[in-house]
């Protein structure tokens, strides 16, 4: 199953409702808790970066028999340092951003916790592909 | 503890899922910053915040916490309040700052916090 959204880069407010549908898109297929949980965390950091940092993009979410996998694909400025952006703590987030209770740094090393493989390809002043995959327990899409 | 007698240990209001008063709660955590919210939050808490926009019942609706109690007299706008209704989300307010809001909740027996290890 596969489905596609536009991520919205203009309203913050609306930020987190693609990830919102795929929640409620795995819970009416009995996916547990434990990988709700993990797939709602991974691309729903990856949508609000989307939003503060690129000005919204794409994402791409492919439901298959053993695992998950999200592409969210922007054309923002691109991160010109990788392993800077994966420290926890670091942030290039402005100030309004932080107001708004986001862009303590804690996004990309969250992702990375939550999904089992996690690539980014970042081009500066070309834009970013996030790609993370959650894998379904052994015991079953349930378990 | 349920719920109801949390929101009277604060001197609470509730601003929307108040005839879920009887809901057991087992756990809570205090955060103002969503993003260590989605780092360290376990499922089904009640979270305290002073934080009052969106993007607090969208880490809720995320996350599964049922519960959420804004601290320090912040008031939901009607936008978050129809969100939360429709996700079935509690929303709680008290005029208490955070510190306070959570040592009488722990006081009145509500020990266990809302995150995994750090």
């Amino acid at each position: 199953m596969k489905y596609r959204y536009e991520v919205s880069g203009d309203d913050f407010s609306l930020a987190g409702r693609a990830s919102s549908e795929i929640k409620k898109i795995l819970r009416s297929l009995g996916a547990s808790s434990a990988v709700i949980k993990r797939v709602a965390v991974v691309m729903y950091e990856a949508e609000i970066n989307m939003v503060i940092h690129a000005g919204g993009g794409v994402a791409e979410v492919e439901i298959g028999e053993d695992s998950i996998s999200m592409v969210m694909r922007d054309e923002g400025p691109g991160i010109p340092n990788l392993d800077l952006a994966m420290t926890e703590g670091w942030s290039t987030a402005p100030e309004w951003v932080r107001e708004l209770g986001f862009g303590a740094g804690m996004g990309l090393s969250n992702m990375k916790r939550n999904a089992d493989k996690l690539t980014i390809e970042s081009v500066v002043g070309k834009g970013t592909t996030v790609r993370m995959r959650v894998d379904f327990p052994a015991a079953g899409f349930g378990a | 503890m349920i719920l109801g007698d949390a929101i009277k240990l604060i001197d609470g209001v509730y601003f929307c899922g108040g005839e879920k008063a009887s809901l057991e709660i087992r756990s809570a955590c205090g955060a103002d910053l969503m993003s260590d919210v989605m780092a360290f939050v376990k499922d089904e808490v009640v979270l305290l915040t002073g934080l009052v926009n969106t993007q607090v019942i969208r880490t809720a609706e995320l996350l599964d916490i049922r519960v959420v109690v804004f601290v320090r007299g912040k008031h939901p706008g009607a936008d978050m309040v129809d969100m939360a209704n429709d996700l079935g989300i509690v929303l709680a307010g008290t005029r208490l700052p955070m510190f306070l809001a959570c040592g009488r909740l722990y006081e009145g027996g509500l020990r266990e916090g809302g995150t995994r290890p750090i």
